[in-house]
């Protein structure tokens, strides 16, 4: 009996204190960090939205965590301790299977963009993988007054009747757009700067505009950046996103207001006589200037747009105007 | 095996049918549990070509995928081990069960956990999105019942035993049952983990809930097979005892290398990678054991299928753990974290080290329980197709996610990394498709060595009784 006391106990024992130093105690420990400039606790809407978000699995898929890495800088600055206080249970994520959302009620602040890519993602991005939520909504023959139907494109929407979504999907996507990262004081941002890896904005050489503009980088940059709601075929959603497809600002021969639009987003617009409602998110805080430059030529100059190319220099003296 | 040839005088043949019907109960329902969990990740695998196969909240991925990894490894992998874990504890000790009742109301227990679990997470009740603890608390309390009623039932039968030593096997067994106690209830105390300290548990609990209870499992599994399937006493006692050791005061530290570059304190992730490293010194102390074990034996390898089976254990066990090493180094981390790359990873060691290891034992020691074969045509057909269909498994997804990584590093738009992916996916389906009907031929198997004629009356109590002449 004593050899089993010694092995079974003793084991057990090490591994208790191994279980309290490595998992317990960085626990307490860690649960005391405090809440980060500007990071606030959810509305109950929010919390809500939340559960729905745990209750489905997005987390398998979605990860919340920007790293200090150059290929992560897309998703957001990096996560700092303090942009946790209030996110139990934790949604950090291990897999990257679809893009990372803490900050996309930022990154896509389009709550129709939402809404029709939550009913089914492949209405908004061709190539998503993602499952279409649309048990999410109900088909009603009229929306309720007050309500705004889901503008689905016509390959996507029900037969008969109108799109509306169920509580669950509002609280679900008030939930996404809650998602901001609070911005850093000046201090903080310095040191996470230094401790990027490269970034892939490096790579964009000036020179590359010499001659116009860097055709490759343009198209990948508005993959990145635009696609998912002006659409790779540039007409956009009718009803929800403007086409940039023999668009007036688009072909203008002044580009300022081009510029201004992809510097500082847009709310409310009408073009064409349509009013869209969604809002289209800045750029100006993500976006280099050659970048800007790069995306606006490629609009200027595809799908049988003819505008006026702009260069980085003149981005720069755009953005510098509004500041 | 001086260890089990002295004691058998003092065993009935009741006590021989109890433990044999224990260990057949605990093997039918795990497989069970196996069909159900890789049926599941088959339909998911499908998905990532067709999004729309399986529409509907009930089928939608993302209730799947943890009652996936959930019934994978509380309904099979825990049931069929500690089902041989009561096998090897009674055999080894030359005693019977200390009660076989307390090994009937855990299988209850263990089964009920997981039919509740599943059907709680496939109706939305998931605690949080946490890795392996995505039940809600009073089912992972049921669990943490079943997981303490065993432990105190092999305790109370290797106590029992005949012999002033403990074998090997048995402190790997008790020991790993122990210690999932203590992480469960880690897991399950709300108390103190919220926001990042909830990070902090969790990379705590996701890893040693498989490296603090399957692998010790299965290695006690290794200790007691191998030499009864080899004849011959295992390769360096001394070794084993090591390998115990220093699996037991490394493992517990490298959790956190599963939030590298998480706002996690720095020096917690830069322990858990040099930990990584330590982790090297059991994996190849007990690999090399093991393959000193069989050295100079291929001839019986190859006609002797659970062999096979443990052979291919003992190299994932190698290689999952060594890649588990290597992935943890930040350079590295930088490219695969994320991707796909870790999906393949945990299917070489769940799928690669502890199923093959859970078959090969099977294989290995139910027939002796109730004397009753399997035909060597299934277990071939188990063998290759699992074999082939992990490889193409887990070849194409460590191949996939190493592009979906570089596609991030080199700055191209998300959804190229989706469009990336999409051969490598197929082609997982194909390997998934193989070992999905690997099962169903161990199922075969499994209803063979359980309920199939039987080869003889009682195999131990015939084993006595050439003994007793010996």
């Amino acid at each position: 009996m004593n050899k089993l006391v010694l092995i079974v106990g003793g084991s057990t024992l090490v591994y208790a204190c191994l279980a309290l130093m490595m998992g317990v105690l960085p626990g307490i420990e860690l649960s005391r960090v405090a809440a980060g400039p500007g990071v606030q606790p959810l509305t109950a809407l929010q919390d809500e939205g939340r559960a729905v978000y745990v209750a489905n699995g997005c987390g398998y898929c979605h990860t919340q965590q920007v790293r200090p890495l150059g290929q992560d800088k897309v998703f957001g600055r990096p996560s700092i301790a303090g942009d946790f206080k209030y996110q139990t249970p934790e949604l950090l994520g291990s897999e990257r299977t679809g893009p990372d959302l803490t900050n996309i009620g930022v990154r896509q602040p389009s709550e129709v963009w939402q809404y029709i890519h939550l009913y089914n993602p492949r209405a908004v991005v061709p190539e998503s993988i993602m499952p279409s939520f649309n048990w999410l909504f109900d088909v009603v023959g009229q929306a309720p007054a007050g309500m705004t139907p889901v503008p689905l494109p016509k390959a996507y929407a029900p037969a008969q009747g109108v799109v509306v979504p169920t509580h669950k999907a509002e609280a679900l996507i008030a939930y996404l757009a809650s998602l901001k990262q609070q911005p850093l004081p000046a201090a903080e941002m310095a040191g996470d700067e230094s401790a990027m890896a490269s970034p892939p904005a490096a790579t964009s050489t000036p020179e590359a505009a010499a001659g116009g503009y860097d055709a490759a980088k343009g198209g990948a940059l508005f993959t990145a950046n635009c696609s998912a709601c002006h659409q790779a075929s540039g007409e956009g959603l009718p009803g929800a996103f403007p086409p940039l497809k023999g668009n007036d600002v688009v072909n203008a021969a002044d580009a300022a207001k081009h510029m201004q639009v992809v510097l500082q987003g847009l709310h409310g617009n009408k073009v064409g006589g349509v009013i869209y409602g969604s809002a289209m998110p800045p750029f100006a805080g993500t976006l280099s200037d050659t970048e800007i430059a790069d995306i606006i030529d490629y609009e200027r100059s595809s799908w049988g747009n003819h505008g006026q190319p702009v260069t980085p220099a003149q981005v720069a003296a755009e953005r510098a105007k509004t500041k | 095996m001086q260890f089990v040839r002295k004691q058998h005088s003092s065993l009935s043949e009741t006590d021989d049918r109890a433990l044999a019907s224990v260990f057949a109960a605990y093997t039918v329902t795990a497989t069970l549990w196996l069909l159900f969990a890789t049926g599941v990740g088959l339909l998911m695998a499908f998905k990532f070509g067709a999004p729309e196969f399986g529409g509907g909240a009930w089928l939608t991925f993302g209730r799947l995928r943890p009652i996936h990894t959930n019934a994978t490894f509380y309904g099979f992998a825990s049931i069929a081990l500690v089902g041989l874990g009561y096998y090897v504890a009674a055999r080894s000790s030359g005693t019977r069960l200390y009660s076989p009742k307390l090994a009937w109301i855990g299988l209850v227990l263990f089964n009920l956990a997981a039919a509740a679990g599943t059907i709680a997470l496939d109706l939305g009740y998931n605690d949080g999105d946490l890795e392996y603890r995505e039940w809600p608390w009073p089912i992972r309390l049921i669990f943490l019942a079943a997981l303490m009623i065993t432990a105190w039932n092999l305790i109370g039968t290797v106590a029992r035993r005949t012999s002033g030593d403990i074998y090997l096997s048995n402190w790997y067994i008790i020991g790993g049952t122990l210690w999932t106690c203590i992480i469960a209830v880690v897991a399950v105390l709300p108390w103190y983990q919220y926001g990042l300290g909830q990070v902090a548990v969790s990379g705590f609990y996701m890893h040693n809930a498989v490296g603090m209870w399957f692998t010790p499992l299965v290695l006690g599994t290794f200790y007691y097979a191998l030499p009864k399937l080899l004849s011959r006493p295992i390769y360096s006692y001394a070794l084993g005892v090591f390998a115990f050791w220093t699996n037991l005061l490394f493992y517990p530290i490298i959790g956190a290398h599963h939030f590298e570059f998480s706002p996690l304190p720095w020096w917690l992730q830069t322990t858990a990678i040099v930990f990584s490293v330590a982790m090297l010194v059991p994996v190849w102390g007990g690999s090399s054991n093991f393959l000193l074990t069989m050295r100079g034996r291929t001839r019986d390898m190859v006609h002797s299928y659970p062999l096979m089976f443990i052979f291919v254990a003992v190299i994932g066990y190698l290689l999952g753990s060594t890649q588990g090493t290597l992935e943890a180094f930040r350079s590295l981390q930088e490219v695969w974290h994320l991707t796909n790359f870790t999906v393949g990873h945990s299917h070489l060691t769940m799928y690669g080290f502890v199923a093959f290891a859970v078959w090969g034992g099977l294989y290995a020691l139910l027939p002796l329980a109730t004397g009753r074969q399997a035909s060597t045509l299934g277990l071939a057909l188990h063998f290759w197709m699992a074999l082939v269909g992990s490889f193409i498994y887990v070849i194409s997804l460590s191949i996939g996610g190493t592009i979906q990584g570089l596609d991030w590093i080199h700055g191209l738009p998300f959804i190229q990394s989706v469009i990336d992916m999409q051969s490598y996916y197929v082609w997982r389906g194909v390997g998934g498709s193989l070992m999905f009907l690997s099962h169903l031929v161990f199922a075969w198997n499994v209803w063979c060595m359980c309920y199939g004629a039987a080869v003889r009356q009682s195999p131990l109590a015939s084993r006595r009784a050439e003994e007793a002449v010996a």
